[in-house]
């Protein structure tokens, strides 16, 4: 089984963002904490991970982005994906429609040497545009069914059993392979990369294609913050003195 | 005139549709509603009473529970024969998925998680939408004849505006692949923490926590206050709680009137899930961790001195 994950460059903010001079980026100089994925695309290489150790074949990291998006592909390289390819653009953002065209071009192109594509994991919305739709659009491409929103996922026989979280229950889904399946944080515990994990992936092959940037038809134009009543916690003490002031918040509050 | 996906679970709405019928009414005083699945019909008073006027219930044999690709071509086949000037509905997990699938059909632009819609008749439509969670707000161009967008979840709250609603029923046309993937089973314990949605008070752990024992004196905080635990994504990877109390981004958007954060920092990731809260406590050895600029009330102290204490004296105090 040949599975290609789809993961997404970005920044990673302590307590607040902070904005460029042109409210059109978040500041990554002066704030920079460095990058990241969203959990949800860590939990989908670890998915990969799993299903190559039980299926056997191999797992590949297609990410559209700046060059840099190689570092986060050698992290997931870390824990056991077998390759990478960054479709690099010079930072510009891309909506989700181009982006699913330019993903799906490259599942499309498949493994070299190992044939095509039986699966194709991302999460269910990126990390910081949270678009919910470019797994759906790259299924609609590729004429592949997808299942959203997925907390389980066993494969057997070529069908994917895939279970959604709704409130209290959960919804079961099977769906015949090729498919794409967006995933969710909580399908599994993603693991550390080990020492010996970072060596071998420093061995393990990185390609990088051009990407070809069309028009946006969903725009950015401006970010902005969202206006926060300005807090600072009235402090109530320090250790355990001040558990008497903390109970009479409880009885003011009215939750004893 | 708009046309309003309405999200229901075998005939029970989700409110968050009504929310998405109150934006529509605030664009058009059209509304006119798609309901897909037979059992569906029981919410046409509901979407009445908010103002919907027509609601068309997609009825066929396939249609047996949810099934996300035919309720888009169901969609599909409204938007061709209405011509609306915006297909919305609420941002549920359904209602952006529905949304996607239709923006796939139709090859037109979908904004989700959107804040606020002002349409264009030259078909450059001005949304604002959520990034990270809602801690940042895009303003965006949509560029589609027909606007797609899922409102964010409690950006509007829904009014009652009566319409004598009219009820068409319409058989869409379908393919066996529309109805390939579909909701084919249902399992208990799913764990998607409607507990803690639902929680009142919220007693929640972090890195500072230290282990899964550490929870001990959270567990029993929870229980004395009649509310739930939660945790950090920190904790729900190192394995110490299960993912269903992971509060945040990526975990569940929580809004009691006690948030108490033992040990958490307040990425914004975790603010994300919680900033909804009427009164948050942070008891944190660190004054400056980003929590204190969120949190109304703080201790600065090691949790581990202070929650032991802290479960005795809530005892004590309730007799
Ligand atoms: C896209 C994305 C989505 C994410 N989604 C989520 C999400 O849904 N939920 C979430 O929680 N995180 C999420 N994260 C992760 C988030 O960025 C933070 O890494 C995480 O919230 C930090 O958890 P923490 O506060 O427990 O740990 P830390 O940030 O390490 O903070 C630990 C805190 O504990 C305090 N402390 C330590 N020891 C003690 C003690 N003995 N007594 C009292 N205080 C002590 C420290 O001073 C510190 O403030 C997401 C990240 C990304 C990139």
């Amino acid at each position: 089984m040949n599975i290609a994950v789809c993961v997404k460059r970005v920044p990673l903010s302590g307590g607040r963002w902070v904005l460029n001079a042109d409210s059109t980026d978040i500041d990554t100089e002066s704030s920079f904490l460095g990058f990241t994925l969203s959990p949800h695309e860590e939990c989908a290489a670890e998915a990969a991970v799993q299903l190559v150790e039980a299926n056997g074949g191999s797992s590949t990291v297609i990410s559209l982005g700046v060059a840099e998006s190689a570092e986060q592909i050698r992290d997931l390289l870390a824990v056991g994906i077998d390759r990478g390819v960054v479709v690099e653009t010079d930072g510009t953002e891309w909506d989700p429609q181009a982006t699913a065209a330019a993903l799906t071009e490259q599942v499309r192109a498949g493994v070299p040497d190992a044939g095509a594509f039986d699966l194709v994991l991302l999460g269910t919305e990126a990390a910081d545009t949270a678009d919910y739709q470019v797994g759906i659009r790259m299924a609609h491409a590729l004429g592949w069914p997808v299942v959203t929103n997925v907390k389980g996922l066993t494969i057997s026989d070529g069908v994917a059993r895939c279970e959604r979280a709704v409130g209290s229950h959960r919804e079961v889904y099977e769906v015949a392979l090729p498919a794409v399946i967006t995933v969710k944080d909580g399908i599994n515990i993603p693991r550390y990369p080990s020492v010996p994990g970072r060596i071998k992936a420093r061995k393990k092959p990185i390609d990088t294609v051009a990407g070809e940037h069309p028009a946006p038809r969903l725009e950015k134009v401006r970010l902005e913050l969202p206006e926060v009543e300005e807090r600072s916690a009235t402090v109530l003490g320090t250790g355990a003195d001040a558990v008497p002031a903390l109970v009479d918040v409880f009885r003011q509050i009215g939750v004893i | 005139m708009i046309v309003v996906y309405a999200d229901h679970d075998l005939g029970i709405l989700d409110p968050l549709s009504l929310q998405a019928v109150t934006a529509a009414k605030a664009l058009d005083a059209d509304v006119q509603v798609l309901v897909v699945g037979a059992d569906g019909r029981s919410t046409a008073d509901e979407l009445g009473a908010h103002g919907a006027t027509v609601v068309h219930l997609a009825v066929h044999d396939a249609l047996t529970d949810y099934t996300p690709l035919a309720a888009a071509r169901a969609a599909q086949q409204l938007v061709t024969e209405l011509s609306p000037q915006a297909v919305i509905s609420a941002g549920t997990p359904r209602g952006n998925e529905v949304l996607a699938h239709l923006g796939a059909l139709l090859d037109a632009p979908m904004s989700a998680d959107t804040v606020s819609i002002t349409l264009s008749a030259s078909g450059d439509h001005e949304v604002v939408r959520n990034r990270w969670g809602g801690n940042l707000l895009e303003t965006a161009i949509v560029h589609a004849p027909v606007l797609l967008a899922t409102i964010a979840p409690h950006t509007v709250t829904a009014v009652e505006s009566p319409e004598s609603v009219t009820m068409r029923e319409f058989t869409p046309a379908l393919d066996p692949i529309d109805t390939a993937v579909r909701v084919i089973d249902r399992t208990g314990g799913g764990g998607g923490g409607i507990g803690l949605a639902d929680a009142r008070v919220i007693v929640s752990g972090g890195r500072g926590v230290g282990s899964a024992e550490g929870f001990e004196s959270l567990d029993q905080l929870a229980e004395l206050l009649g509310g739930a635990v939660g945790c950090s994504r920190v904790v729900t990877s190192a394995g110490w709680r299960p993912h269903s109390e992971q509060v945040g981004q990526t975990g569940t958007k929580v809004a009691p009137d006690l948030y108490i954060a033992c040990g958490i920092s307040g990425a914004t990731q975790h603010i994300a899930g919680c900033r909804s809260a009427k009164t948050i406590i942070a008891i944190n050895t660190d004054k400056d961790a980003p929590i204190m600029g969120f949190a109304h009330y703080a201790v600065i102290g090691d949790l581990h001195s202070v929650m032991p204490a802290l479960v005795e004296a809530t005892r004590a105090a309730k007799g």
